[in-house]
């Protein structure tokens, strides 16, 4: 395991004197940076101090201190704690900062994102579009001045439900349901705007000069229905015959702002909005949001609890696993006979979780400090049969179905490579980082919890391409059974809960970001509290959508039927992509 | 193509679904038997359920729903409604004060309460007056009965509930009786009303002591 000095060691002031302050701020960490030296102080970062991830953008708006915020968390590969800057400017529009795509090209869509949700301007980020918003959208949501259509009250619990609750429904009181608002000297009846040219705009830009014989360029628009696209997704191509030139992702349309409605939420309800991130993971968004918010508590699960979550995330990574190669099979055109003998485990495991947490999906299993209820001996029984009998004999079954079959062989091996360099400064992770080489799991790297004490092996595959993406769920779900049978065995007697459960936690002021290795990759909450009873900051470093931005690098010079097959090895769920 | 295999890879594949079509119709052949002997059937029956859904399945999977279903184990939930108790003259008593603790745990604040007041004092009463669930708004996560001091909400199992309009249920849709809630969650009910006895009992030599 690597050990490193803790990042409280690190002086980066030493290294940047007039431009590096720590973050003194009561519950904060990390250090402030001059955004005038923020590109150079990263780049040191990253070839000095060997910071070469920067895992999640995020902006912070601290309206009452009128200035803006935008927070970095930088980790190495080679594992260990992180690093967290800052940079902070006054909240006077323009708010600018400058990018970080030249050190970091992974920040390209979180760092729109940012600039959509809150109004920061990356300069020169090239393609400072908006990413889950469409261009016609008045305003930034997630800044704290924004109010939505039926807004009703800052924050819940609403005053009008008790104890004078007689209902309403928000949406009867406006019966033209005109409720939208558009930006200024925007009409959208107006046929003049197009919200589609920014964005082919900026697929044009991306544009190679061709050699050669002259030949028209193809604009192809794939989704935001196409059947393969694993939801409301769409990337807009650029083909020269059938190669692809440019490709952008296009997504938003399953957005719902879920960081708004969080900071609306007290910190207990954020727990099964959680569940609908990634709605096939639901036990590992319950874990990372548990961390952060546990983080900031300082409150720690007791033994029992510890063991339960393993088991759940650990199950959780199976079911997800065996879905996403039998979804990738879909996409290479073995029409649903591997994805139904992948969901015949799947249905088995969620039966496991039905019986403990309630619900299929929607688990909303684990609370701060411990989880919602106990395993009984049945369902453990269960557990059991599952993680020593059944699991591994499927999961070779599966394999051999699959692994050496020749036409999978021939369009996933060498197709869609994405390098381990690459695959750093893209910020990709999980499964996606592992299949090109870098042993990177934070389950090792940075342990959290428990898995400390497990004996597993970080799969790793060497090549980056669909193939390895495909072989290693196979390796992970193999090293997931170990993981569980290790930890059905230690499985202590005793409390799950620390402390009595209440409704209201009081949560001090601070900020925390809690990271977990979720089936998808890193999936980390950056949580700040304020002191009060609902998050002031809540945002959510979403593997599948991080891992889309190196999507475009893995399908340039690829055929268009493969970037289909492409998409699928990244596997994702929109429910994350889009929030 | 990176070596040359001559569809072994293929046909190693096609053992695999071979197999298993065989399984669909050896496990059948095994339950054929059994139905003979023992009078066991693989479909339409509990144990049949219970087999396709174990460790030990192969062949055919699915539960033929609606015509078979799945049974729902204790801890699934779908729904709150309101426990009411019954005494020997039939009157039934809601376990709900109003304490509007669900309606402020509630993370899509679906609940709406309205306390009764005393006319007399102008005192709340705990009783609900009016109770209002908007079923289409509930995301099932449960948290109302989690946190329900009184044991008074608590989640349903019965999720057939498709209709063509925008669902609001009122107190008197929500009420449902304990002895419905101890059929339910038979094991939770018991370890509740153990509590509740065991509370009632130190409070009763509380006051003897009085």
């Amino acid at each position: 395991m690597a050990t490193l000095a803790p990042t409280q060691t690190l002086d980066l002031t030493e290294r940047f004197p007039s431009a590096v302050t720590p973050d003194a701020r009561p519950g904060y960490s990390g250090w402030i940076v001059n955004s005038q030296n923020l590109v150079e102080f990263a780049a040191t970062l990253r070839d000095e101090f060997g910071y070469d991830y920067l895992s999640s953008v995020t902006g912070v708006d601290y309206l009452p201190e009128g200035r803006m915020e935008v927070v970095y968390h930088a980790f190495k590969t080679t594992g260990g704690p992180g690093v967290v800057f800052k940079v902070q400017v006054p909240r006077q529009d323009p708010v600018e900062v400058p990018s970080l795509i030249s050190v970091y090209p992974g920040v390209e869509l979180q760092e729109r994102e940012a600039w959509d949700l809150l109004g920061i301007k990356f300069v020169s980020h090239p393609d400072l579009r908006r990413v889950l918003m469409w261009e016609g959208f008045a305003g930034h949501p997630l800044r704290k001045d924004w109010k939505e259509p039926y807004f009703e009250e800052d924050v819940k619990p609403l005053k009008n439900r008790w104890p004078e609750g007689r209902i309403v429904q928000a949406e009867s009181k406006n019966p033209f349901g005109d409720n939208v608002a558009y930006p200024e000297g925007f009409d959208p009846d107006e046929s003049q705007f197009d919200p589609e040219k920014a964005l082919y705009d900026s697929l044009r830009k991306c544009q190679v000069e061709e050699v050669g014989l002259k030949s028209d360029h193809l604009l192809v628009n794939m989704g935001p229905h196409h059947p393969s696209t694993h939801g409301v997704f769409r990337m807009a191509v650029i083909l020269d015959g059938e190669t692809i030139v440019s490709l952008k992702p296009v997504m938003g349309y399953l957005h719902r702002n879920h960081e708004k409605i969080g900071e609306r939420n007290t910190f207990l309800m954020n727990m099964p909005y959680t569940d609908r991130l990634d709605y096939l993971t639901s036990m590992s968004n319950n874990f990372a949001y548990a961390l952060a918010v546990e983080k900031l508590m300082g409150v720690k699960p007791p033994e029992r609890a510890e063991y339960i979550r393993v088991i759940m995330a650990e199950l959780t990574r199976i079911a997800n696993h065996v879905w996403a190669v039998g979804f990738l099979l879909n996409d290479l055109g073995a029409y649903f006979t591997p994805m139904l003998y992948g969901q015949e485990e799947r249905e088995l495991i969620l039966d496991i979780f039905e019986a403990v947490a309630g619900s299929r999906m929607m688990c909303n299993y684990f609370r701060f400090g411990g989880v919602a209820r106990d395993v009984t001996d049945n369902v453990l029984q269960k557990i059991k049969d599952h993680a020593f009998e059944r699991l591994p004999r499927k999961v070779d079954e599966i394999e051999r179905l699959l692994a050496d079959n020749e036409i999978i062989r021939s369009r996933g091996i060498g197709q869609g490579i994405l390098t381990a360099e690459d695959a750093i400064r893209y910020s990709a992770a999980g499964p996606l980082l592992r299949a090109s080489g870098i042993p990177y799991d934070i389950r090792r790297a940075d342990p959290y919890s428990i898995y400390d004490r497990f004996e597993f092996d970080v799969a790793v595959r060497q090549n980056g391409d669909i193939y390895d993406r495909m072989m290693i769920r196979f390796d992970e779900m193999r090293q997931s059974i170990r993981i569980i049978q290790q930890a059905v065995r230690g499985l202590p007697k005793g409390e799950i809960q620390a402390g009595r459960p209440q409704y209201t936690v009081r949560v001090p002021a601070g900020e925390a970001y809690g990271r977990v290795e979720g089936p998808k990759g890193e999936l980390g909450f950056y949580i700040v509290s304020n002191g009060k009873p609902n998050p002031w900051r809540y945002h959510v470093r979403a593997p599948s959508f991080i891992n889309l931005t190196a999507f475009e690098p893995m399908s340039v010079g690829q055929k268009i039927a493969d970037v289909v097959a492409i998409l699928g090895s990244i596997d994702i769920v929109l429910g994350e992509v889009d929030r | 193509m990176t070596e040359e295999m001559y569809g072994k890879g293929i046909v190693k594949g096609l053992g695999v679904t071979l197999k298993r079509f065989w399984d669909t119709y050896w496990d059948d052949a095994v339950w054929l038997f059994r139905r003979v002997t023992k009078g066991e059937k693989r479909y339409h029956s509990p144990e049949g359920i219970a087999h396709r859904s174990g460790k030990d399945s192969r062949g055919i999977f699915t539960i033929q729903y609606p015509e078979e279903k799945l049974p729902s184990p204790e801890e699934f939930r779908f729904l709150p409604f309101l426990v009411y108790d019954e005494d020997e003259n039939g009157v039934k008593t809601l376990r709900c004060t109003s304490c509007g603790i669900c309606a402020k745990v509630c993370p899509p604040q679906c609940i709406w309460i309205v306390r009764t007041t005393d006319p007399a004092t102008g005192r709340p009463v705990p009783d609900p007056l009016e109770f209002y669930i908007d079923v289409d708004m509930c995301m099932n996560c449960g948290l109302c009965a989690e946190y329900c001091p009184f044991d008074s909400i608590k989640m349903d199992h019965a999720y057939e509930l498709a209709s063509f309009g925008r669902q609001v249920l009122d107190k008197a849709a929500l009420s449902k009786s304990a002895t419905y809630y101890e059929s339910v969650r038979p094991l939770n009910a018991a370890r509740e009303n153990a509590a509740r006895a065991a509370k009632e009992a130190s409070r009763a030599v509380l006051q003897k002591t009085e």
